[in-house]
């Protein structure tokens, strides 16, 4: 008996009809891609990409070297020396993030008590030369300078959450 | 010991404990952690910072752990509900003042509050006011301060009273107002005084050239030992990344206790100085070239295969046992026989006599333990801080401790008996001892002594000395560094050995450097071969290696301006031969006697074993990358036997290298038998101002004179002519004013100290500094002039 009816369902075609109608549903729904890189999907406010180092309002790096995140860090990606800066205040005097080491696991920002080194949603970025990938702490200042206002924006936002 | 012992029970479990001590010390032997900051167990107790207060049966009130006495029958709970809620106040009540700073206190990850309040905070603290803060002192180039952390558990001030004998910080105020701090904006200047670091629970009190500089938890840590003095004392070194970050202590109850001192803590920062020789050397075209190592090593073999054994072989008493042995092989080898490890002692007559090697006489433990020590030539304190503490100790637990020395120096504890005298009559002063110690013993003197200690006079005060050593039942006779450099350092040691057979005591030595004992059992010494045997072909001695010049010389850690009895006369040899020095460390006045220079490891950086003064071995492994293209002593020596084509150098480790010369020294003890008998005759009297040379603390050795931390010290600043104002008034010189010393052809202008300690016709001019490098010996007729 079943196989009679298997017989019949081939020969009327069903089940490319249904494939086709579904093909057709979905020609005529809303699309979900996205035209990568002239469209991008939305973030959310704790994204983990690209790091970076803050600074205070008065230009003041926020930075104590206090060596927790070189602590906490798993993939062992961050060195960092310190000593008495002139000034007498605790302060690096190499900080190197290796991006090639880093998972991105954002323990780094979660340690840090003066809100200093923190992952921006900055997603793109490449190296073109070996040891352009060792983040050195002018390269993480100048990130934080020139996107300070979108890290305050999204440390802002998750500021409810924290 | 029959000591009576009680039944407790510390948290439903019975344990004994012995009458009178606190229940603090009966937990911490039963494993049971009680939290503190202000016990110690080296100090004594002050119940002042109540994190202890446990809960005891039948008491109203918590007890604190540390104060409360154990009883019969006693029920302790420190975990209980009010246990634990008391301790939870003392910490509220600790955390109102404490800065919440710890992201950039140095003690963070390493801080005893800081543990205790993850255990015992609340996480949101109650007090809203203002917190108090405090002014910092500047205490000093090695101890940073940072008071506003301090929780006044005054552990540093009774440090300072019970452990350094000087109360050079204090607590001042009440209440709110306490204030730790020197008493007139003074430095803590001891020479034990960093300990204040490691015991201070917070980080009030910190290592200043270590600040900022790392993490406790980032380091590894290495055991080694300290390469400055003769106890040897225990260290762990803290290495980051290849570098040594800190020395601290290890503790060994034998040896250092839980102390280390200044020198040993600090020195590590001499490693990475500007002066260090990073690649080899090599002079030619009389221009200083960097080579590789195989050029450099094929020269210096080629020197020492050139010259026939006419050569001079000095190594520093602080190298290491292995590195020693392999030096004297290598020269032996090539028949060099003149090898020594004794640069600042001058008179080397009864080196056949001497024991198997410079022996303290005692353990250092037992130090403590006498009950009459006569010290001689020595400033105890600043030449092995760590063995004036245990004679402070056996001091203060009654015993009488007296010395003769040329001038009054400061002990920190109370003295029998103090004998100053003029340095050049010291053998005089001794025999006056020994004939007082003999007449009233009712001893006969010995044959060969008779006639120069019959012609002495004994003072009352000789008398008193000599009655004490009779009357000890444990009593230690010490020859000091002042001793061991003294012109007359044989007839020193053949009346203190005839003192000490007459009054049944002890003789020893506060041998100079970290590794004496060693060099001796080593064979670096030119009398004695490897296992203390004597030696067939007795060589040239130190002193004498370079006023008979030689054609060629091997240095090894050595700067013979600064660490040569008679710097003139080494200079001099050096000048004029093929120099091969093996140094961590170069000078311009290296280079300009040298013709190669090989880079040796610093202390960290190379493997060994030290010998200390009570024969203890003590093997380490490096710790530290070496700087530049630096290689382990022992390596060198090794490489250079093998290029010399020497058998048995094949050594892959310096544990091989140990493990052979523990070999030769099969059953061997220590003993200080002392057997010379050699007559005595008086030395007619020197005319004129004398000098005599003190090496101050921290200019011991190479790394200790560059470590900028302890240079910067008030120890350091030492060039300065002492001078009896006496004199001074004779010769019209004022404290401060500059005068000329003068000594064959040599001057050199220094500041004057007018000092009422040196006795008429001394000055006290240091050697091991620059200002006096090379000068003249360490005891020579001088000229003095206002310049």
């Amino acid at each position: 008996m079943n196989t009679v009816r298997s017989w019949i369902r081939s020969l009327l075609l069903v089940e490319l009809f249904q494939g086709l109608g579904l093909t057709g549903k979905l020609f005529f729904a809303r699309k979900v891609t996205l035209r990568y890189p002239e469209e991008k999907t939305p973030k959310s406010p704790r994204y983990r990409g690209l790091h970076a180092q803050r600074r205070y309002a008065n230009g003041e790096e926020r930075c104590i070297a206090c060596k927790l995140c070189e602590a906490v860090c798993p993939a062992l990606a961050i060195t960092i020396d310190s000593e008495q800066r002139e000034d007498g205040t605790r302060r690096t005097t190499r900080y190197d993030i290796d991006l090639f080491k880093c998972i991105y696991c954002g323990f780094c920002e979660e340690a840090c008590p003066v809100d200093a080194i923190v992952e921006t949603s900055i997603t793109e970025f490449h190296f073109e030369k070996r040891g352009e990938q060792i983040m050195t702490k002018e390269k993480l200042l100048t990130i934080g300078d020139k996107y300070e206002a979108q890290i305050a924006a999204e440390r802002a936002a998750d500021a409810p959450y924290r | 010991m029959t000591e009576q012992m009680v039944n407790i029970e510390i948290d439903g479990k019975t344990v004994k404990a012995r009458k009178g001590e606190m229940i603090m010390q009966a937990a911490d032997r039963e494993g049971v952690y009680i939290p503190r900051f202000c016990y110690h167990e080296k100090l004594s107790v002050a119940a002042n910072c109540r994190m202890c207060l446990i809960e005891a049966e039948k008491a109203p009130k918590p007890l604190p752990a540390c104060a409360t006495p154990v009883m019969e029958g006693m029920k302790i709970f420190t975990r209980s509900k009010k246990a634990i809620a008391a301790q939870r106040a003392t910490m509220e009540f600790l955390l109102i003042n404490h800065p919440l700073d710890c992201p950039i206190c140095d003690q963070g990850g390493e801080c005893e509050l800081q543990d205790l309040a993850m255990g015992y905070g609340r996480g949101i603290a109650r007090f809203s006011e203002r917190k108090r803060v405090i002014k910092d002192e500047n205490i000093g180039p090695l101890i940073s301060t940072f008071m506003t952390r301090c929780i006044y558990c005054t552990r540093c001030v009774r440090f300072g009273m019970e452990i350094a004998g000087i109360q050079e910080l204090g607590d001042t105020g009440r209440g709110e107002h306490s204030r730790i701090g020197t008493y007139i904006g003074r430095s803590v200047d001891h020479e034990l005084s960093g300990n204040v670091i490691d015991i201070c629970p917070v980080g009030a009190l910190n290592s200043r050239p270590f600040k900022m500089h790392g993490r406790g938890w980032e380091m590894t840590r290495h055991e080694t030992v300290s390469p400055h003095d003769c106890v040897g004392s225990n260290l762990y070194g803290h290495v980051l990344r290849g570098k040594l970050m800190r020395t601290v202590p290890r503790p060994n109850e034998a040896v250092n206790e839980t102390w280390i001192a200044d020198r040993d803590r600090f020195s590590y920062a001499g490693i990475y100085s500007t002066d260090r020789l990073e690649r080899p050397m090599l002079k030619q075209n009389s221009g200083w070239h960097e080579v590789d190592w195989e050029t450099a090593l094929a020269a210096a073999a080629k020197v020492l295969r050139s010259v026939n054994g006419d050569a001079g072989v000095l190594a520093s008493p602080g190298s290491t046992t292995e590195e020693l042995y392999l030096l004297q092989k290598l020269a032996r080898g090539l028949g060099i026989h003149s090898i020594d490890t004794r640069p600042r002692q001058a008179d080397f007559r009864d080196d056949e006599f001497e024991p198997l090697f410079p022996w303290l006489g005692h353990s250092i433990e037992d130090l403590e333990r006498l009950d009459t020590a006569f010290i001689i030539g020595s400033n105890l304190r600043k030449e092995v801080p760590l063995l004036a503490h245990r004679i402070r100790k056996a001091s203060l637990h009654g015993a009488a401790v007296m010395f003769l020395n040329p001038r009054r120096y400061e002990f920190l504890f109370p003295l029998t008996a103090y004998l100053s005298a003029d340095a050049y009559t010291l053998p005089a002063e001794l025999a006056a001892i020994v004939k007082a110690a003999a007449k009233a013993a009712r001893k006969p003197l010995p044959a060969h002594l008779k006639d120069f200690v019959q012609a002495q006079a004994p003072q009352a005060e000789h008398e008193k000395i000599a009655a004490h050593l009779l009357q000890g039942k444990c009593a230690g006779i010490l020859l000091g560094h002042l001793a061991l450099s003294h012109p007359a350092y044989a007839d020193l040691r053949m009346l203190a050995a005839a003192l000490a057979d007459v009054a049944g005591a002890k003789l020893g030595y506060i041998s100079e450097g970290a590794n004496s004992s060693g060099a001796w059992l080593a064979g670096a010494v030119p009398h004695r071969i490897a296992g203390g045997r004597k030696a067939a072909l007795k060589g040239l001695d130190a002193r004498a290696m370079f006023t008979e010049a030689r054609k060629a010389y091997v240095l090894m850690g050595v700067e013979p301006e600064l660490d040569c009895w008679d710097g003139t006369a080494a200079l001099g040899a050096l000048q004029k031969a093929s120099v091969v020095a093996i140094t961590p460390f170069v000078t311009d006045t290296m280079k300009r006697y040298a013709a190669v220079l090989l880079p040796a490891c610093s202390f960290g950086e190379t493997s060994g074993t030290h010998v200390n003064a009570e024969g203890r071995w003590q093997s380490f492994t490096g710790m530290a990358k070496p700087v530049g293209e630096a290689r382990p002593g022992w390596k060198i020596l090794r490489v250079l036997g093998n290029l010399c084509e020497l058998e048995g150098f094949a050594f892959v480790s310096s544990e091989e290298v140990r493990a052979e010369l523990k070999q030769a020294l099969a059953e061997i003890a220590p003993d200080n038998q002392f057997k010379g008998t050699r007559n005595i005759y008086a030395e007619p009297p020197v005319k004129g101002f004398k000098r005599v040379a003190e090496v101050p603390l921290y200019s011991v050795d190479m790394l200790a004179r560059r470590s900028a931390p302890l240079q910067a010290t008030h120890d350091a600043d030492a060039a300065w002519v002492r001078l009896s104002p006496v004199d001074a008034r004779k010769l019209g010189i004022t404290d401060n004013a500059q005068v000329a010393v003068q000594h064959a052809g040599a001057r050199i202008t220094l500041p004057v100290k007018l000092d009422d300690s040196v006795q008429s016709g001394n000055v006290f001019l240091p050697a091991g500094i620059a200002a006096t490098a090379g000068f003249a010996p360490l005891y020579a007729s001088v000229e003095l002039e206002r310049a």
